[in-house]
Formats: C-alpha cells, structure tokens, sequence
C-alpha cells in the first residue's frame, strides 16, 4: 500500500485499486484473523477520513429547485470546506435527504422530508422542524435525530445506534429490525412496534399499537402509556432504578420529560421463548468450516 | 421441543466467561456444545457516574449530551477472554493482558467504550484500507 500515493489511486478503477493495494496477493494462510487493541493508540475522535468541519461555521442552503443527489453532494462538498452547521431550507419533502453522513455536523432541516431521510448516518446531529415520512433514520448508526413533528411507518428500521427522536407521534412497526441505539416517541406508536427488535432501547411516552414487540429477540421497550396488546414472545419485566435514571436523563436531554416522572412506565423485554438452537447447528458448522 | 422455553444459562458473574471459557452451564447448551445467546448482559444501560474522561472529551467534540452509540457497547467475553466487538470491522477485538480488568461490567464497559474509539479511529483499523479500495465516492 506504501508504494500507492492517493492521487494515484483516485484515477484507477476500484479494480484497480484492488489490485494497487494488494489486495489480491495478501497470503491468507497462516494469518491470524485475532487483532489486540493497542493501549497506546493515539487520541482521535474522528474518522481519519473524515472532514475538519467547524460546528461554529454556518451555511444555508436553498433546495427548492435541487434534486436529492444534488443536495446530498452539496451537503458533501460544504462540509469538505469546514462548514460544521447547515441549515436546509425549503426541502418540501424530497426523499433521502441528509443520508451517508459519517463524520459529526449540525444539519437543521427547515421544513418536512419524504421517505428514508437521514437514513445511514454515523455522527451527525440532525434536527428536521417538520415531519418526515417512512424510514427516517434507517440502518443510522450513530448521532442524533430529532423529529419536531409526527413521523411515518418504520421510523427508525434497523436502526443501530444514535438516538433517534420524534416529539409527535409515529406509524407502524416503529423500530422493525432494531439492532441498537435508542428510538424515543413523545406521542403515540403504532402496530407492530418493535417487530423482531434484536437490541437496542425504545421509549414511547404515549400509547403502543397491537402486538407491540412482536418477536422481539432482545432489547428493552419502555411504555408511558396503554399498550393494545403484546406481541409474541414480549413480556414485561421490572423497572429497575438504573432504568430509571437512564430514562429520566434521557427523556430530559431531548425534553421529553412526562410531567408525572417515570414511575409509570412499563419495561417490555423479550422472553427469549423464539431463541432456537438446533441440535444440528453446531454439528453443520464444523462441515461448512 | 424448541421455541417453547428459555434452554440457556443465566448471567450470574462478572468473571464467568474468563473462568468458563465453554460457559455450558444448562442441559440444553451441554446437549448442543454451544452457550446460547450474549455473554454479557445487552440490555444493561450505562452508570453516567462512571464515565471516563476520554469519553466526556469524545461527546464535547461530537456534540453529543450522552455516550450515544456508545450506550450499546459492552465489554463481551470471546474464548475466555475479555473482547470488544467492533462492528465496522464485524468481528472481535481483544483486551491486552496489560490492561486490568475492574470487578464490575459498568466499570469495564466504560473500558471497551474508550479502546473501541481509539481503535477506530486510528489508521490501523481495517476500514482505512478497505475504505481506499472500494470507496464509491
């Protein structure tokens, strides 16, 4: 890889590239897939291809009249320049907006997004003072998403990590697929909240839908409000006092706190009755392997 | 018959995965040969008053008001010893024997938070590589 300088490898094809860096010829065998941290790594708390943006650098930008790839490569290319805050203006619900951003910034959507906004994110703080459609903050893996108005269905699908937030309320099958990070509901959720949630934190201050955290395989939903029913395999459990102070702090941080506190809510985790472990799995894995 | 009942073991000690290394505590895992789910406990939502210095500078620059991501990092146990999983790297990352492990999972929680970081964001992590070769733009 020595031997390739950057400006090389950006004019040859990703085939190229490949083969430029050797990937191709690495000797697997005998190789040891164990990697150590090093106590003595350096201090860094950004991508070493990430952007220098300055938060306190602001820019606004008019999409009226841009499509979403438009956007999201201006976005791309004012943060290139340092710009740390960025306000969108006049998004009139384009979808996918916002989406791809691995690096911290403060993007500020004035106005409402379409489907899959802000989805796939690693860092970025987002706030969006309108609604937003299906699927925002999808597959997001960290940062924040703060919603000011009601959300769509799937809000927040296969969500990672990040807190992702809406103070209205939201569709169906909120959190489908979460596999971490932490979704919170100032209203109400529907249906299927929760679907096949694998870990992760949900918080609805209002009411759930039917089935709520229907084959759930793990993960922790907090309830302020009725539930319509439970779903398969979801179970309630005790509200511990560590759950407590970690749902007061964060209903706090993002001023979501019910006037009445947090003793109220209802803690729903799996009952790990869907946990199935086949007597043939491990005898397969040794023949595969 | 499976799906009917809960057939693994329950987390019981800090230290269990570094004296058990198999953790094959119930019938089912002993007939099966593996443990069944997490060796630590997922759901356990972080002690802010245990919070590392490292990571309050880490939540300043990125803006946050809480470990964010991090809430969901723990620190996991692999072939008996202390291991990180690293999602962008999609595999395990072990603690150096240099390093002393606290005798509670809060404690060494906060521990995994700050090596996964560093680790991350330094020019070793495989990323940097794979990023150069295949980054679309």
């Amino acid at each position: 890889m020595a031997g390739v300088s950057d400006e090389e490898l950006k004019n040859m094809t990703q085939e190229e590239r490949v083969t430029a860096l050797g990937m191709r010829t690495d000797q697997l065998t005998g190789l040891a897939m164990r990697i150590e941290f090093d106590p003595d790594e350096v201090e860094r708390f950004e991508y070493p291809w990430a952007p220098e943006v300055d938060f306190n650098k602001r820019t606004e930008l008019d999409v009226d009249d841009m499509t979403s790839t438009e956007v999201n490569q201006k976005i791309r290319a004012l943060m290139q320049e340092g710009y740390g805050t960025i306000v969108i203006k006049n998004p009139r619900g384009k979808h996918s907006l916002g989406v791809g951003i691995l690096t911290r910034l403060r993007l500020i959507f004035e106005g409402s997004l379409g489907y899959f906004g802000v989805g796939l994110i690693d860092g970025p703080n987002v706030t969006i003072n309108g609604r937003v459609g299906w699927s925002c903050g999808e597959n997001m893996l960290a940062g924040t998403i703060v919603v000011e108005k009601n959300a769509g269905s799937t809000f927040g699908a296969a969500i990672r990590g990040g807190d992702l937030v809406s103070r209205g309320s939201v569709g169906s099958r909120t959190g489908i697929d979460q596999k971490g990070g932490t979704i919170l509901v100032g209203g109400d959720t529907g249906a299927l909240t929760g679907f096949m949630m694998q870990r992760g934190r949900m918080v609805i201050c209002g009411n759930a839908g039917k089935n709520l955290g229907d084959s759930m395989y793990d993960g922790t939903i907090y309830i302020g409000g009725e539930i319509q029913s439970l779903g398969v395999d979801a179970v309630p459990a005790e509200l511990t006092d560590l759950d407590k102070a970690w749902l007061t702090r964060k209903l706090t941080q993002y001023g979501l706190m019910p006037d009445k506190g947090v003793d109220h809510f209802q803690k729903i985790v799996a009952g790990r009755q869907l946990w199935n472990y086949d007597n043939l799995e491990p005898s397969e894995k040794k023949i595969i392997l | 018959m499976a799906g009917t009942q809960y057939r693994g073991s329950e987390l019981t000690d800090v230290d269990q995965f570094l004296t058990d290394k198999e953790g094959l505590e119930s019938e089912r895992e002993k007939e099966i040969g593996q443990h069944i789910g997490y060796r630590y406990d997922v759901n356990l939502v972080p002690d802010y008053d245990r919070i590392t210095p490292f990571l309050k500078k880490y939540m300043e620059v990125m803006g946050w008001d809480d470990l964010n991501w991090l809430e969901d990092i723990h620190m996991g146990y692999e072939d008996g010893a202390p291991a990180v999983f690293d999602r962008n790297n999609n595999g395990w990352v072990s603690i150096p024997d240099t390093i002393e492990l606290p005798d509670n999972q809060q404690d060494r929680d906060m521990i995994a938070r700050e090596l996964l970081i560093k680790f991350q964001m330094s020019d070793r992590h495989p990323l940097v590589a794979l990023r150069k070769a295949y980054m679309k733009f």
